[in-house]
């Protein structure tokens, strides 16, 4: 395994005595097969124990590794050292207030999220003994691909349009919503349009097309947005147009 | 939460410097000056026919001054790149699912493209006769 000197520059910011944040360099030994996050635990197992950041599962599950590096989103978990040139910059995801050093404040993501019911509202109320809500494949597929999404936020630190308009919805949290309007089994649509196809919901979004390209699950944020554009603009011309047709 | 996050704003107007994608974008968002401008001209062009064959020819006139052919040759080249980048992203924003499968990306560009040929050869053929 071949070891390879890296020159790792990472944003340091402590808010109890910095007043702005700074770059710091650190030399990490690494091994070709490393990826940025391992770079990341080798400074703070021998060069520097103050750095903080988040990590958990180490494989593109829990999506707790979002950073940027060099200027783009990424897993720090899922960015291969050999993919890089000797000097990589880390810093937190773009967008959202730095809390310390790579850790930033996710809350407004976390609320968006929340407020748009990312979650099953069964379209009817029946008794458990009735037995489970069956779906078939063709249901399956119509929802599955945004099933995949982990909450990385890497769509977020894509979104020029979030960092401009920071009250955006933004892209996971319809990519989800949609999720759960195309699952045959939920009837909550009604209750999510109010957030979702509002002038901050779907409709701030200009088409940009970044977070597609960065979600490091293959997910498509930006052609749900397009889907739900489409059809709250069906809507629209039915509650005006055809007011006796039931949506 | 610390009680002093540092927030780090994003430019209002030099953000799309930032990244190659968002060049990208602005590039295709300008040439939306250049569809406005050419359907003004458009717009002029059937005003003349309104306004009789000496209007029109007056107005064909002022279309063959060498400004007029380079910014038609120009608008032209754009709304070919909105066109196509536009049809590059159908699929994401029109997926069409047949029974247990998404029909592939490249049929619903393509059916694109064969509508736009279809149109423009009506257009040709009405023009010419």
């Amino acid at each position: 395994m071949s070891e390879r000197q890296i020159e790792l520059e990472v944003l340091r910011y402590d808010p109890e005595k910095d007043s702005a944040p700074r770059f710091q360099t650190y030399s990490v030994p690494c091994l070709n097969e490393w990826v940025v996050l391992d770079a990341l635990n080798y400074v703070k197992e021998n060069l520097d124990t103050t750095l903080s950041y988040r990590w958990s599962c180490h494989m593109a599950v829990c999506g707790s590794c979002g950073m940027m590096i060099n200027g783009e989103p990424k897993l720090a978990c899922k960015a291969f050292i050999h993919e890089y040139s000797d000097k990589i910059r880390v810093e937190p995801l773009a967008h959202f207030p730095i809390e310390r050093d790579l850790v930033t404040v996710i809350e407004d993501f976390i609320g968006k999220l929340s407020s748009v019911k990312p979650y099953l509202i069964p379209k009817d109320d029946k008794p458990i003994s009735a037995g489970e809500f069956k779906q078939t494949p063709a249901e399956l597929i119509k929802f599955k691909q945004y099933t995949l999404c982990i909450n990385c936020m890497l769509c977020y630190a894509a979104c020029p349009q979030y960092g401009l308009v920071p009250e955006f919805v933004g892209p996971a949290a319809i990519a989800l919503a949609h999720r759960y309007n195309q699952d045959s089994r939920d009837g909550g649509r009604d209750a999510r349009q109010e957030v979702v196809a509002s002038n901050e919901g779907v409709w701030e979004c200009s088409f940009v097309g970044a977070c597609s390209e960065v979600c490091p699950k293959h997910v498509d944020p930006a052609g749900a947005l397009q889907q739900v554009k489409v059809a709250s603009t069906i809507d629209w011309y039915k509650e005006h147009l055809m007011p006796w047709v039931k949506k | 939460m610390s009680c002093k996050p540092y927030i780090r704003e994003t430019s209002k107007t030099t953000w799309y410097l930032e990244h190659p994608r968002y060049k990208r974008y602005m590039a295709r968002e300008v040439t939306c000056i250049f569809i406005l401008i050419f359907t003004f001209e458009l717009v002029c062009a059937l005003g003349a026919v309104a306004n009789g064959p000496e209007a029109y020819a007056a107005f064909l006139a002022k279309l063959h001054s060498p400004l007029s052919i380079l910014f038609n040759l120009v608008a032209l080249v754009v709304t070919v790149y909105h066109s196509v980048t536009w049809f590059n992203v159908t699929p994401q924003a029109m997926p069409v699912q047949i029974g247990e499968e998404f029909v592939p990306g490249q049929y619903i560009v393509g059916a694109h493209y064969g509508v736009w040929a279809v149109v423009s050869l009506v257009v040709l053929i009405l023009g010419v006769w």
